[in-house]
């Protein structure tokens, strides 16, 4: 702290003052955007005692909306990692023309209102959309059903794995792999014995990220589910149900639930941050 | 396998040694083709049925107009609201040491992770007329909960950790030495932050605020239940997007979704080009 050298007066610091104005900005600003909201979750699922919350919990449509959040979760997740893991080995590993183009193209679901990713499933597969009636003549549904549910949360959820290794292998580059290559192995063994060992904590920091998603999507789902209730609610619709029913310390006793994922998620994050972070591509990046 | 033969013409230029291009290339563009792009090019497909005029007919009713106006123009203060505060929290996380600094940083995530709903309804609870912080504001004639307001506070928390996760890279990349320098050649600490720290974090704060704007101007999840969603008036274009789907106007879903998205895409470019100045003014 060169604050301290006697000949200069030369500080590196505010003001106490203004130190403590910066201060109360941040922490007050958390405080009421971060703390307060999370309070609010939990004082207002217990507002009648741990019963009702228990009960609304374990009340039939409450069950089918975790089960079926599970389920949607369980496919999308497994099929994002394949495409993750298999869009990272193509574009880290190797050169071709239009990979900035192809980057771009994964990013694109972040870039779109989760509402529009809903809508386009719809004009695509529903009543009235381009596929629709193709669809009712061989008794196949997909808007308003499970299918639906987990395509747009597939779509909403398509970047997280992708985005997180492709930055981490092409940071490690290819000479592990090469090696293995030349040394004899085939191309499967030296993505198990070599790449993955090498991208584990980042695969699993994208797979923590894309679950957390999957499962509190509510825009995306919410268009396509068409609101049946025991049938095509997930946890994040059934939450604006009850809501709507004034069945206030339901609603809020099921979104608590989403919050503890929420806390997990995040705790388990900041571990792999802490412990792993120099191969994680999101905290190589940062430091 | 004829996914891998299809890509003979990338197989030329690649001259690596690693296999599994062919397959894994196969995968990336099948499953991408499928999820994403046959799906947004209905989206882009579908207006044009009811033509140009049509189009034009549906985005500019006065109802969509409203939304449109709220949806972008909430997004846009709840963005500026996040550069400021952000910014705050950046600076606090890199320069002081406090208890608790760890989980504090951590904390900063929780928008990312916590169902948009689940916000929606907390933040509510919290400004409801009758809500803990509803009822300090009503008495002041200040109502959040079912008014424009209420758009911002929600905008405001899911964009929240865009500016903190954006500046505070730079912050903490930035040398001192420069500082030192300035505070030696007689500036003062407001100086020395106005001409030397600003200029270089600069681009990154316009990053989270585009990017804060990006994510807000899509909203839908927490906004809709402390919004009011008052035609005219509370209503934000995502809505306006689910309503008109089920009253089974697909062309004008489809035709608010495109407005929206060139919408974005024009805010986008505009906060790019200015990225792109204020980087060359900075000299970085």
């Amino acid at each position: 702290m060169s604050g301290h050298t006697p000949k200069s007066r030369v500080t590196l610091s505010e003001p106490t003052w203004v130190k403590a104005l910066i201060m109360l900005a941040g922490l007050g600003f958390l405080g009421f955007f971060i703390l307060l909201p999370l309070a609010a979750v939990f004082t207002e699922a217990l507002r009648r005692g741990f019963g009702a919350y228990a009960e609304a919990l374990v009340e039939p449509d409450a069950l089918a909306a975790i089960k079926l959040t599970l389920l949607v979760a369980v496919i999308a997740v497994p099929a994002n990692v394949v495409f993750g893991i298999a869009a990272a080995w193509a574009i880290a590993k190797h050169k071709f023309p239009g990979k900035s183009l192809l980057l771009t193209l994964i990013d694109l679901p972040f870039s779109v209102s989760p509402v529009i990713s809903g809508l386009v499933y719809v004009l695509l597969f529903g009543a009235h959309g381009l596929l629709g009636p193709f669809l009712r003549e061989h008794g196949v549904q997909i808007v308003f059903a499970v299918p639906g549910l987990v395509l747009a949360t597939m779509f909403i959820t398509f970047p997280f794995v992708a985005r997180e290794l492709i930055p981490l292998m092409q940071a490690q580059g290819v000479d592990e792999e090469e090696a293995a290559i030349t040394l004899g192995a085939s191309g499967w063994q030296t993505f198990r014995r070599v790449t993955l060992p090498n991208i584990r904590w980042g695969l699993l920091y994208g797979v923590l990220l894309c679950n957390a998603r999957a499962m509190g999507e509510f825009g995306a789902v919410s268009v396509v589910s068409g609101h049946i209730r025991g049938e095509t609610n997930t946890m994040p619709l059934h939450v604006e149900i009850l809501y709507n029913e004034y069945n206030f310390v339901a609603a809020f006793a099921v979104a608590s639930l989403l919050a503890i994922l929420a806390l997990v998620t995040l705790v388990a994050k900041s571990l792999l941050e802490w412990r792993h972070g120099a191969e994680l591509a999101a905290t190589a990046r940062r430091h | 396998m004829t996914v891998s033969s299809g890509f003979s013409l990338f197989r030329r230029r690649n001259r690596s040694i690693i296999p599994g291009f062919g397959l894994t290339m196969g995968i990336t563009l099948t499953y991408l083709t499928l999820i994403v792009l046959i799906p947004l090019a209905a989206l882009v497909i579908r207006p044009w049925e009811i033509g140009l005029s049509g189009f034009l007919h549906q985005v500019t009713e006065p109802r969509v107009l409203a939304a449109l106006r709220l949806s972008f123009g909430a997004a846009f203060v709840a963005a500026a609201i996040n550069a400021v505060f952000g910014l705050a929290v950046a600076w606090m996380l890199v320069r002081y040491d406090f208890w608790g600094k760890r989980v504090v940083d951590a904390t900063v995530d929780l928008p990312f992770a916590l169902p948009t709903a689940v916000a929606g309804i907390a933040l509510t609870a919290l400004y409801a007329p009758n809500g803990w912080i509803g009822q300090f504001l009503d008495p002041l004639g200040i109502k959040v909960a079912y008014t424009p307001l209420g758009v911002v506070v929600a905008l405001t928390f899911i964009g929240l950790p865009f500016v903190v996760r954006t500046v505070q890279p730079v912050l903490e990349e930035l040398d001192t030495e420069l500082e030192e320098a300035a505070a030696c050649l007689g500036a003062t600490r407001f100086e020395t932050f106005m001409r030397v720290i600003f200029p270089v974090i600069f681009p990154a704060l316009l990053t989270g605020f585009a990017l804060a704007l990006a994510r807000a101007v899509g909203e839908y999840g927490s906004v809709i239940f402390i919004a009011g969603n008052m035609p005219m008036v509370s209503e934000i274009a995502p809505l306006l997007i689910v309503i008109k789907l089920e009253q089974f106007n697909y062309a004008g879903a489809a035709s608010v979704g495109i407005a929206m998205l060139i919408l974005s895409f024009i805010m986008l470019l505009v906060i790019n080009l200015l990225q792109r100045w204020s980087r060359r003014w900075a000299g970085v």
